[in-house]
């Protein structure tokens, strides 16, 4: 119980941050990738907000041998740079430059009711599981490696 | 075009981090919001499903939240009808293929010090960058 209130808390602060900061809004977001056009840094600025608090509290937080309310702490494992992870930003960097708008804020930007949000959040839905299918079938065709 | 939103921006910006940094230390859970996405449909289990589902229901709550108190959210459409519908599918795509979007990388990764991370982002925001210059300036 107290796992799932601290997650819909964690939520919560999330979807606000996210309208406050405007990031909700694709004009901000592509004001700021415009760097040839009139440049707007909000981005940046929370981006800045974020990490000034990430960067040193997650330090501390991965010191200790676990979360307050679950048993363990669920961390990605890959550690080697490979393809995937460069195409797949490339893909992702150049579907957000186009609709200025990434999961999060798309996702808090329900709360209009605008049609065109539904339409970018199914379609990103089905590109994801595009991506899982495709995922499944080169693995099945991966050769194991000798050993 | 309106001026930069500074102020909102950090704000904003310290929730998000403040919201991550919550998941992480009571949840163990990264705050990347395509992974969270992801992990609701498919093979998983309730519990994988139920705690994702719950921490989105606020992420929507808490923007309706503002929504409430601002009197609406402007959100400026970049794209409509098929452009969308191709941006949504990138989207969709590149975040499963390369394990992170702007806050599973761009905010988790970066206070992780991960090297994956710290390329994804770099490539996202260039791709970005890249494909806005092309739409506004080019094409």
């Amino acid at each position: 119980m107290a796992l799932l209130a601290n997650t819909f808390v964690a939520g919560l602060l999330f979807g606000i941050g996210l309208a406050l900061s405007e990031m909700t809004d694709p004009g901000r977001v592509t004001g700021f990738l415009d760097v040839a056009g009139r440049w707007d840094p909000t981005l940046l600025f929370v981006m800045g907000g974020a990490l000034a608090v990430t960067l040193p509290a997650f330090h501390f937080v991965m010191r200790r041998p676990g979360p307050l309310f679950a048993e363990k702490f669920y961390l990605p494992t890959k550690k080697d740079l490979e393809w995937p992870l460069i195409i797949g930003a490339a893909l992702f960097g150049a579907g957000w430059g186009i609709a200025g708008f990434c999961p999060g804020p798309a996702l808090a930007a329900l709360v209009t009711g605008m049609p065109e949000v539904l339409l970018f959040i199914t379609a990103m839905v089905g590109g994801q599981l595009l991506a899982t299918v495709l995922e499944r079938r080169l693995e099945r065709r991966k050769i194991p490696d000798q050993v | 075009m309106p001026e930069a939103n500074i102020a909102g921006g950090l704000a904003g910006g310290i929730l998000i981090g403040l919201a991550s940094l919550l998941l992480l230390a009571g949840s163990g859970r990264i705050a990347g919001i395509s992974g969270i996405l992801g992990g609701i449909y498919g093979r998983w289990t309730d519990a994988e499903r139920r705690w994702r589902v719950i921490f989105l229901l606020g992420l929507v709550g808490g923007a309706g939240l503002v929504a409430l108190v601002q009197d609406g959210l402007n959100v400026r459409l970049q794209a409509e009808g098929w452009p969308l519908v191709a941006a949504g599918l990138l989207v969709g795509f590149g975040t499963r293929m390369g394990g992170g979007c702007t806050s599973g990388h761009g905010v988790c990764g970066l206070a992780r010090r991960s090297t994956r991370s710290f390329v994804a982002t770099l490539v996202f925001i260039g791709a970005a960058m890249l494909t806005v210059y092309i739409l506004r300036h080019l094409a």
